[in-house]
């Protein structure tokens, strides 16, 4: 029974694992206001985006420091996503991931619609995985 | 398109089998000399429908009886070939004329006489006389709704009717219009209507319309009877000549006796109707000219009489109609252009088809919308019984007339010049009625269509029609198909919808719509009803393609609701009378505007706000567009739309951000020079934007002292952005226009830009790059923008690269336009400086609508994924449109989400709700109606060969913008590989060595490689990125007609313009040559040509050219005098002069920017951009059309 970094890391995530899985479905609601015309997509300035990048690769970070490596290696996948997100986004803005002309496009909505339920459920798992987790290496350790 | 001789077994059978009581009918059909009359049918029908004076005319007559000689032949082709084209082609024609048919077809019923030869006829007499009755009441309308000027133009209304309506709304009369019907008979001689099968259904229609009126038999027999009379009387001048009606009421005495018990019932009727007429015009008119012919005969009676005087008062009758109560008025929504358009018509007077549209574009007539008339509402009732899916369940109907007929349709039917004959068909409702009283649908396997004949592409060398592209037409029973919506508005690439998803992906082909919905119209119902019916669930506007299920229900035709009738539509205001909500304009016409209540309004309506912004930077001034800007304002200041509240501002930038003070009470306008461009503020709060009216002279200083303000400036820099974002500001409390004049690459503040072409790239064929914005400035700015109602307009007027793509996007994400003139220079590019002047004049005094929306709905099961156009979308379904334009294009690409097997027709809807200049709220509807069909072949069949190009071309620039122009390209050329193979593979019959195209879709490869040869896709070839960029916006952002002339240019010869096949355009003769292969075979040393490419006309003149047509159409005495840069032609008083000038100012007048003219000798540099449009020959970086040919063919046997 220890505190260990890794244990910290855990902990932490589990907090910020939270706060995504609080985004996903913000995002969620979003994108069904806008299917269903109660939003306008000029008001839709992705507030919670580039906070959502920053947060999931603070877990990378921490996860690499903590050579937590199967961890790390469950997350780099979405990393790597984001990080074609954010630079495939438009120009010189980064609030603009999700690009208010083409958003409404009903191929790009379905697509951020179900971009959003996936992170959802994989923000979900993983906020079990790191439950678990916390928990093995405090017991174990 | 040969086809035999002789008349075909068919219709003539289908004629006697459809007479119920006409032996006398069926012997017409089957009469030998029969054609002739049949043949004239058409083009006299067609005059009828210009209301003036027809003694005038008579040569005009003797015309198109010559170019009909031909046309019993290709009936008989139709016929012969099937039911299916039949029921595929044709019929929508609604009918004004119906009305008048209406007795005469019964009399032909009845008449039992040897009158065959004549026995069409006297519709047109009838038809004629009556006409100016017609034209009276819609001018009457007019002047009520608009002008308010007095009646006295019904005392000649026989003569001058139509001008007296025509000089209330500003047109120019023409006198000589009806020879339009003659030219359209010219070009499209492939047309006759069985006139006997007409008369039949006249009669039918007559008798359902009078029964639920009326109830019973006994009623119908005695119209018959008295109608019966009357042709009698009219038969006898019809022969003699269409001038006279006292003719027709002397001989019509005879038969006062039989007529009067009728006259009299029919008298309060017509009353009825007339008076009404002054609140509708379009309908009631129908409906007076029912009536006429029996009035006419009565002249001396006073039951007749009674009926004149009605005719004469709707005046009373207008002023007493009680201001609640829903009214209906036919307003003439014209612009210049389309005045200028349909002037060969009756420009708007009454519900005439527009021809030179239906000539020009290939589309239907203009003036659809006005089409139908009160009276195929019956004939919508009885046959909807039988076709539609959701019936209509009036019980007032008729049934057994509607069995009486068999099912065969003796339709004409030409697939391939639909678009000539709709006006003949309009005068034969009935005939197409026949059809729809099968069900067009049961018709459709028996054989193959027109359009799917199968066309070897690289055998057939000759596949261009002669003269434009028609529009195809939906395979729609008749009743709805007149009722459909203009394909100039609203044009669907394949008009039969797959059943299912599955099914157009194997189609290979693209589903989707392309949208003009904001159009110049002639005519365009307006109707103001305190509640607009709309389907409670889905929100869809009430339209023809609904079904009454009774008097108190409809059922919505998009979502399928059941919805209630309100009880304010339960009256009708054309007819005053009450139940007949089937009646209503909303539910006649397919495309109308409501003016909106308040509730359709988020804040009051604003005033039309203009701001411009320009550039005075040195470069700017040293082009010298100021002086032209300047000048063309001062000309058009009064004439800018807007009511006493339009408002006007001015900003000038070149480092620094001027403003203008312009309150009213200045001695002079005040400048005030803004330099902090980090932080642009405005220097003061209101006086910026001055009202028009109250500050007009300080406005004419201040446009009089700005060309010569900036002469001697040194400032080269640019700040736009900061005069974008002032302009933003000073905009966004009430939205509005800005329009930005730039000639520079922005180089100060946010925004500015860096030149991104390399030169050295300009013709490479691998990657060009840079075709989407380097920043996000302006697109962020335009959202801003589209978010506060404004719209930016870009006029780009620069001599170097300006980085369009970038400054573009102020335009396409806030509803704008964009104007792009490269090279551009007041003296030393006269040509760009007049079309400058033009563009400028068009666009300053166009129609405009503010803080619009527009929504586009269609049936459950298909859906719309994506858009294309100028405009921000805000919801799945929902365009947000700062401002709109009537030059303005949408696309729109859809998928079917749910099968759509059980039900047999699909319809779209979009609504476009704008405050008008005049701070009125109104909503215009257009809704179009296709069939579904379940095969591959149909689906074929059905397909529109330019709205799939054009939808293609706005996919591919989506494809070069996110990918690249490469795959762009590519998915091009694929499109036409997949969708051919795809076809060969259903035809199994075929030869796979051979290139085979069903017949609508033959020229698909011909415009796909127009397209790879286009500016926005052709690589290898020098194209600078601006005007590359330039043309995919003007593909994203141009209407269907204009667009297919930029991809796919017209070529004439015109040296030898002779006096054969012209139409009569406002006492003009204009030629009319044949379209020209765009390759240079068909070039000639010794001929002149001329290309229309939409915004600019070419004037080729071979070496060896006629010295006499120099001298007279040119002006100089031979090839080598004459000059390199002649942008005119000069008024020579030499027949090949003329002609030449009245075909080219036809062709000009038939769009709204008037292009300029730029005449090309051999040795003129502009000879590169001559050659580049010939787009079937090979160059040193694109195949030649045949090439192309066999490389698609590689492609599919691959």
């Amino acid at each position: 029974m220890a505190f260990t970094f890794a244990a910290f890391c855990y902990m932490l995530s589990l907090v910020l694992c939270a706060a995504l899985i609080f985004f996903a479905i913000w995002h969620i609601i979003a994108f069904d206001e806008l299917r269903t015309d109660f939003k306008s997509p000029i008001d839709q300035c992705n507030p919670l985006v580039l906070p959502e990048y920053s947060i999931h690769s603070l877990f990378c970070i921490m996860f690499l420091c903590a050579q937590e490596w199967l961890t790390l290696g469950l997350n780099v996948p979405l990393l790597f996503y984001h990080l074609w997100r954010y630079f495939r986004c438009p120009a010189d803005s980064s609030e603009l991931a999700y690009d208010p002309p083409a958003v409404m496009n009903a191929d790009t909505l379905s697509y951020c619609q179900k971009e959003a339920w996936c992170k959802l459920a994989f923000y979900l798992l993983s906020f079990f995985y790191y439950l678990y987790c916390m928990i093995y290496t405090l017991v174990s350790s | 398109m040969s086809a035999p001789a002789g008349l075909p077994p068919r219709p003539a059978a289908a004629a006697a089998a459809f007479s119920p009581g006409g032996p006398g009918s069926s012997l017409e059909a089957a009469a030998p000399g029969s054609g002739a009359p049949r043949c004239q049918n058409g083009p006299m029908q067609s005059q009828m429908q210009f209301p003036s004076g027809y003694g005038s005319h008579l040569p005009n007559y003797s015309a198109p009886s010559g170019h009909y000689s031909q046309v019993p032949n290709k009936a008989a082709a139709s016929h012969l070939d099937n039911q299916y084209r039949a029921s595929y082609y044709p019929g929508y024609y609604s009918a004004p004329a119906q009305n008048v048919m209406t007795s005469v077809g019964s009399n032909v019923l009845n008449a039992q006489e040897s009158h065959q030869l004549y026995n069409n006829t006297p519709p047109h007499s009838g038809g004629s006389s009556d006409r100016p009755v017609q034209g009276a009441v819609s001018s009457a309308s007019y002047l009520h709704v608009s002008a308010q000027q007095s009646y006295s133009a019904f005392d000649n209304h026989y003569s001058t009717s139509v001008s007296s309506s025509v000089a209330s709304q500003g047109f120019p009369l023409n006198s000589d219009h009806y020879a339009m019907p003659v030219v359209s008979g010219a070009m499209y001689p492939n047309v006759s209507y069985p006139p006997v099968a007409a008369g039949v259904v006249y009669g039918q229609t007559f008798t359902s319309q009078s029964l639920p009126a009326v109830g019973q038999f006994k009623e119908t027999n005695a119209f018959s009877s008295q109608s019966t009379s009357v042709p009698h009387s009219l038969q006898q001048h019809v022969p003699v000549g269409y001038n006279t009606t006292l003719s027709t009421v002397s001989s019509a005495q005879a038969v006062q006796d039989n007529l009067s018990r009728n006259l009299t019932g029919s008298v309060p009727k017509v009353n009825n109707q007339i008076n009404t007429g002054g609140i509708d015009s379009s309908q009631p008119v129908h409906s007076v000219s029912q009536n006429v012919p029996f009035t006419k005969p009565g002249a001396g009676t006073s039951a007749a009489s009674a009926v004149m005087s009605s005719v004469r008062s709707p005046a009373p009758s207008l002023s007493s109609k009680p201001p609640s109560s829903p009214s209906v008025t036919q307003s003439p929504e014209l612009a210049l252009q389309e005045a200028l358009d349909s002037s060969s018509t009756t420009s708007s007077a009454s519900p005439v088809l527009n021809n030179y549209d239906a000539l020009e574009g290939g589309g239907y007539p203009e003036t659809r919308s006005v089409t139908s008339s009160p009276v195929p509402s019956p004939s919508v009732l009885q046959t909807s019984k039988a076709s539609k899916p959701f019936g209509y369940g009036y019980p007032a109907l008729q049934p057994g007339y509607q069995n009486a007929t068999p099912p065969t349709p003796v339709q004409p039917s030409n697939p391939g010049h639909h678009s000539g004959f709709q006006h003949y068909a309009q005068q034969y409702p009935g005939v197409s009625q026949l059809s729809s009283s099968l069900g067009g649908l049961s018709l459709q396997h028996s054989q193959q269509p027109e359009s799917l004949r199968p066309v070897n592409l690289t055998h057939d060398r000759n596949i261009l029609p002669v003269s434009s592209v028609p529009a195809p037409v939906p395979n729609l029973n008749s009743d709805l198909r007149k009722l459909n919506c203009s394909p100039d508005s609203f044009r669907c690439t394949l008009t039969n919808i797959p059943q299912t998803q599955a099914l157009l992906n194997k189609a290979k082909l693209p589903l989707g719509l392309l949208l003009h919905p904001f159009r110049d119209l002639t005519q365009l119902p307006v109707i103001t009803s305190s509640t607009i019916v709309r389907c409670r669930s889905c929100r869809t506007y009430i339209n023809p393609f609904v079904s009454f299920i009774d008097q108190r229900r409809w059922k919505c035709n998009l979502c399928y609701r059941v919805n209630d009738v309100p009880e304010e539509f339960m009256y009708n205001p054309l007819t005053r009378s009450y139940g007949e909500p089937h009646k209503r304009p909303e539910v006649q016409n397919s495309t109308v505007e409501f003016i909106a209540s308040s509730d359709y309004m988020l804040r009051p309506p604003q005033p039309a706000v203009y701001l411009f912004v320009l550039d005075v930077s040195h470069n700017a001034v040293e082009a010298g567009y100021l002086t032209i800007l300047c000048q063309s304002l001062l000309e058009n200041l009064d004439k800018l739309p807007g009511d006493s509240r339009t408002r006007i501002g001015f900003i000038t930038f070149d480092s620094t951000v001027q403003f203008y003070n312009l309150q009213e009470g200045l001695s002079q306008p005040q400048m005030l020079i803004v330099s902090d461009i980090d932080d642009i503020f405005l220097p003061t709060p209101d006086s910026l934007l001055v009202n028009l009216h109250e500050s007009k002279e300080l406005i004419k200083d201040l446009l009089n002292a700005l060309p010569n303000m900036f002469t001697n400036t040194r400032e080269t820099h640019s700040a736009l952005g900061p005069a974008l974002q002032a302009a933003f500001k000073l905009m966004s409390p009430t939205g509005g226009r800005i329009s930005v004049f730039q000639t520079q690459l922005p180089s100060l503040g946010a925004g500015l830009l860096h030149s991104r072409e390399d030169p050295n790239q300009r013709s490479s064929t691998k990657v060009v790059q840079h075709l989407g914005p380097a920043t996000d400035f302006y697109k962020k700015l335009a959202l801003d923008c589209s978010g506060q109602q404004t719209a930016v307009d870009l006029f780009l007027l620069s001599s170097q690269y300006s980085d369009l793509a970038s400054l573009a996007c102020m335009s396409k994400y806030s509803a704008g336009c964009i104007y792009y003139y490269p090279s551009f220079h007041r003296s030393h590019n006269p040509a760009q400086a007049e079309k400058l002047q033009k563009d400028l004049k068009r666009y300053l005094t166009r129609k405009i609508g503010f803080e619009a929306v527009m929504r586009i709905r269609c049936t459950k099961g298909l859906s719309i994924h994506t858009f294309h156009g100028n405009f921000f979308v805000r919801s799945t379904d929902l365009l947000s449109l700062a401002n709109v334009n009537p030059d303005a294009g949408f696309a729109v690409q859809m998928s079917i989400e749910e099968s759509l097997t059980d039900t047999s027709l699909v319809c779209f809807q979009t609504a476009l709700l704008y405050t008008s200049s005049k701070g009125e709220r109104r909503i215009r509807v257009h809704t179009l109606c296709l069939p579904v069909v379940s095969s591959l072949s149909d689906v074929y069949a059905g397909a529109d060969v330019q709205a799939v190009v054009c939808l293609l071309a706005n996919m591919a620039v989506d494809r070069s913008v996110s990918s690249s122009l490469a795959d762009a390209r590519d998915a091009l050329v694929n499109a036409v590989v997949d969708s051919l193979a795809a076809y060969m593979s259903t035809a199994s019959n075929l030869q796979q060595s051979m290139l085979i195209a069903p017949n609508s879709l033959k020229l698909f490869p011909l415009y796909i490689l127009a397209l790879l040869k286009q500016k926005a896709f052709r690589t290898g070839t020098s194209t600078r990125l601006d005007d590359r960029v330039y043309a995919m916006c003007q593909m994203k952002s141009q209407p269907l007609v204009h667009l297919m002339k930029m991809i796919h240019p017209n070529l004439y010869r015109i040296d030898k313009l002779t006096d054969e096949s012209t139409i009569h355009v406002n006492d003009r003769v204009v030629p009319q040559p044949p379209l020209q292969k765009l390759s240079a075979e068909k070039l000639t040393r010794e001929g002149a040509f001329l290309m229309d490419c939409g915004s600019i006309f070419y004037l080729w003149i071979g070496k060896n050219c006629d010295n006499n047509f120099i001298k007279d159409v040119l002006g100089y005495p031979n090839y080598a005098s004459v000059p390199q840069k002649m942008t005119q032609l000069p008024e020579v008083d030499a027949p090949s002069s003329e002609r030449t000038r009245s075909f080219i100012s036809w062709l000009r007048d038939s769009r709204p920017l008037s292009p300029v003219l730029q005449v090309i000798k051999d040795e003129n540099p502009a000879k590169t951009d001559f050659f580049q449009h010939l787009i079937e020959d090979r160059t040193e970086a694109a195949f030649s059309y045949y090439e192309f040919l066999l490389n698609i063919q590689q492609q599919i046997c691959k």
